[in-house]
């Protein structure tokens, strides 16, 4: 298969992710991330597809610095995660949004709450809180839940509210580690709707997913890994098939 | 900080306490037994230091003097003993208080047959020590005075209380140490559990970007409330504990308690509250900066 190289060169001011060399290696066994090179425009909507165990989580992990590096150079929105100083770490996140797969909710507290803390971290006064928070939680449509907690929600619910926790600040960056791999084909296609809906609203954003049929009809960039390496990044791509 | 995030921050210690409601009793309990034992103990050792404390009081070196020893002399040699670092205190008997009292207290009525003093030697000094290991040391020093004749001590009560006192500290400091084990034990499992109830919320602050303090905050004010709480509870069942003790002891065994000097229950808590809060928030605080500190690595 004749994949389309990127070759379009990047302004420095654009770019808001650059990952040059960048090796990966746990305590144990293979290096996760081997020689990654990886530039990333403000504004991009990019899918991160893969086998199992390829090292897409571990790519998210580094870029969100929840893992450091081994070696290579990592920057993300001008801050040199290698170098980052801890107390700084807290300042750098408010700019990105996270979501998991598994959602991650306060448990015990109700949809309001959960995307209210986002804010309540950042010191938002109650005003602002009181502002912000229904008109994101209407963004997802779930403007009229917002009082249930996370047990009485569907998955494809509680997707929104992580989602919605992770907008509510407005980052800059949006990253999702397999946002829809717990959700049915109608609530994955909804989510996705919603992360390209964010996307033209200026965000970049970065999507990990098993999802082939998703990755092949919204024909955004593609970055293939396989174990640990960049194998194939498109424009306008699709999910790659094993051999 | 914001006035509305401290008041959040203070809520939500608050409301931690009843989120994890197993964990909090657990605190709570854990708090609550070592500080009972230790306030038991405090209250039964400080009674025993009081009452052997009291009865070092009573032990008296009597000093008698020379036949015919001036009045001068007798002064120097009262100033003498008052300047030794182990006297607490020198009273001058007179021959005349000496017979008033043994009159009165062995004599009574039959005393009118006497015309003289028949006590007529027994002019001497009550010496008061504050340390009665130190007894044999006095006397030899008193003993070797001029104008000294006799000094008249109760060996066996100095050693006994002497004997008293050093259990009573080797007794303390053994039942401080098992008590600081297992409050140790006991408070590191209660953390252990707290680490594991807590890993998930701790890190879902961190990834949205808050501070270590904002993370900290709620954690050590429940920390301090469990504490609090944890403290007060054993105060409280000692309080009653000890009266009914007293009121028992006072009551059933009126000779013990003329014989022993208890402390009362204000003098006991007078010390025990200050204290028993004081390390019921420390571990609280401690307990819960442990706690989150793993957790403020990612
Ligand atoms: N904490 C860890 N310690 C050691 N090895 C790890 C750790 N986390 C991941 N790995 C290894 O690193 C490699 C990449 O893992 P990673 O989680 O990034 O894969 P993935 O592409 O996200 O897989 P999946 O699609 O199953 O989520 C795997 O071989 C995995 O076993
Ligand atoms: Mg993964």
């Amino acid at each position: 298969m004749a994949a389309k190289k990127r070759k379009k060169s990047t302004a420095a001011e654009n770019e808001i992710i650059n990952l040059t060399n960048v090796c990966k290696a746990y305590s144990t066994g293979a290096p996760a991330l081997k020689d990654v090179n990886l530039r990333i425009n403000r504004g991009e909507f990019v899918f991160i597809v893969g086998d199992s165990g390829s090292g897409k989580s571990t790519l998210i992990k580094l870029l969100l610095r929840e893992l450091t590096i081994t070696s290579g150079y990592i920057n993300v929105m001008g801050y040199d995660l290698s170098k980052i100083k801890h107390r700084k770490i807290p300042k750098f996140r408010r700019n990105l949004g996270v979501v998991f797969q598994d959602f991650r909710l306060l448990k015990d507290r109700n949809v309001y709450e959960n995307v209210a803390f986002a804010q309540r971290i950042i010191q938002k006064s109650n005003k602002e809180i009181k502002r912000n928070v229904p008109s994101i939680l209407s963004v997802v449509g779930l403007a009229g839940k917002y009082k249930a907690k996370p047990r009485q929600l569907s998955g494809g619910e509680q997707q929104r509210v992580a989602l919605a926790r992770a907008l509510v600040n407005q980052p800059t960056v949006l990253l999702a580690d397999e946002p829809t791999g717990n959700l049915d084909p109608k609530n994955s296609w909804e989510i996705m709707k919603l992360l390209e809906q964010i996307n033209e609203n200026g965000t970049t954003v970065i999507v990990v997913t098993h999802n082939r049929e998703i990755v092949n009809a919204m024909q955004k960039r593609v970055v293939t890994l396989k174990k640990g390496v960049i194998i194939s990044d498109e424009e306008k791509g699709g999910y790659i098939d094993e051999d | 900080m914001r006035i509305s995030s401290f008041f959040y921050t203070l809520k939500q210690g608050f409301r931690n306490l009843f989120r994890n409601k197993w964990f909090t009793l657990a605190s709570i309990a854990t708090i609550s037994a070592c500080l009972f034992l230790f306030g038991l103990f405090y209250a039964i050792v400080t009674n025993f230091a009081h009452i052997v404390k009291t009865a070092q009081e009573g032990v008296a070196v009597s000093v008698f003097f020379d036949d015919g020893l001036e009045e001068s002399r007798m002064q120097e040699i009262g100033e003498l003993i008052l300047k030794r670092p182990e006297v607490s205190d020198v009273r001058f008997v007179s021959a005349e208080e000496a017979w008033e009292s043994f009159k009165a207290e062995y004599l009574g009525d039959y005393a009118d047959g006497f015309t003289e003093n028949p006590l007529a030697d027994s002019a001497h000094y009550e010496v008061y020590l504050n340390d009665v290991s130190m007894q044999s040391a006095l006397v030899t020093y008193l003993e070797s005075l001029d104008g000294v004749r006799m000094v008249n001590r109760s060996e066996i009560v100095a050693t006994t209380l002497t004997g008293v006192n050093a259990l009573i500290a080797y007794v303390s400091v053994g039942i401080i140490i098992i008590l600081f084990a297992v409050s140790v034990f006991l408070i590191s499992n209660t953390v252990m559990i707290g680490i594991s109830v807590r890993k998930e919320e701790i890190n879902i602050m961190k990834y949205i970007g808050a501070t270590d303090f904002f993370v900290r905050s709620p954690f050590v004010i429940e920390g301090i409330l469990i504490g609090l709480i944890g403290a007060s509870i054993p105060l409280g069942v000692i309080y009653g504990m000890y009266n009914v003790v007293m009121d028992y002891v006072t009551t059933r065994f009126t000779m013990l308690s003329t014989l022993l000097s208890f402390l009362t229950v204000d003098e006991v808590f007078r010390v025990l509250i200050p204290v028993s809060l004081g390390i019921g928030v420390g571990i609280g605080f401690l307990g819960s900066v442990a706690t989150v500190r793993r957790h403020l690595r990612v």
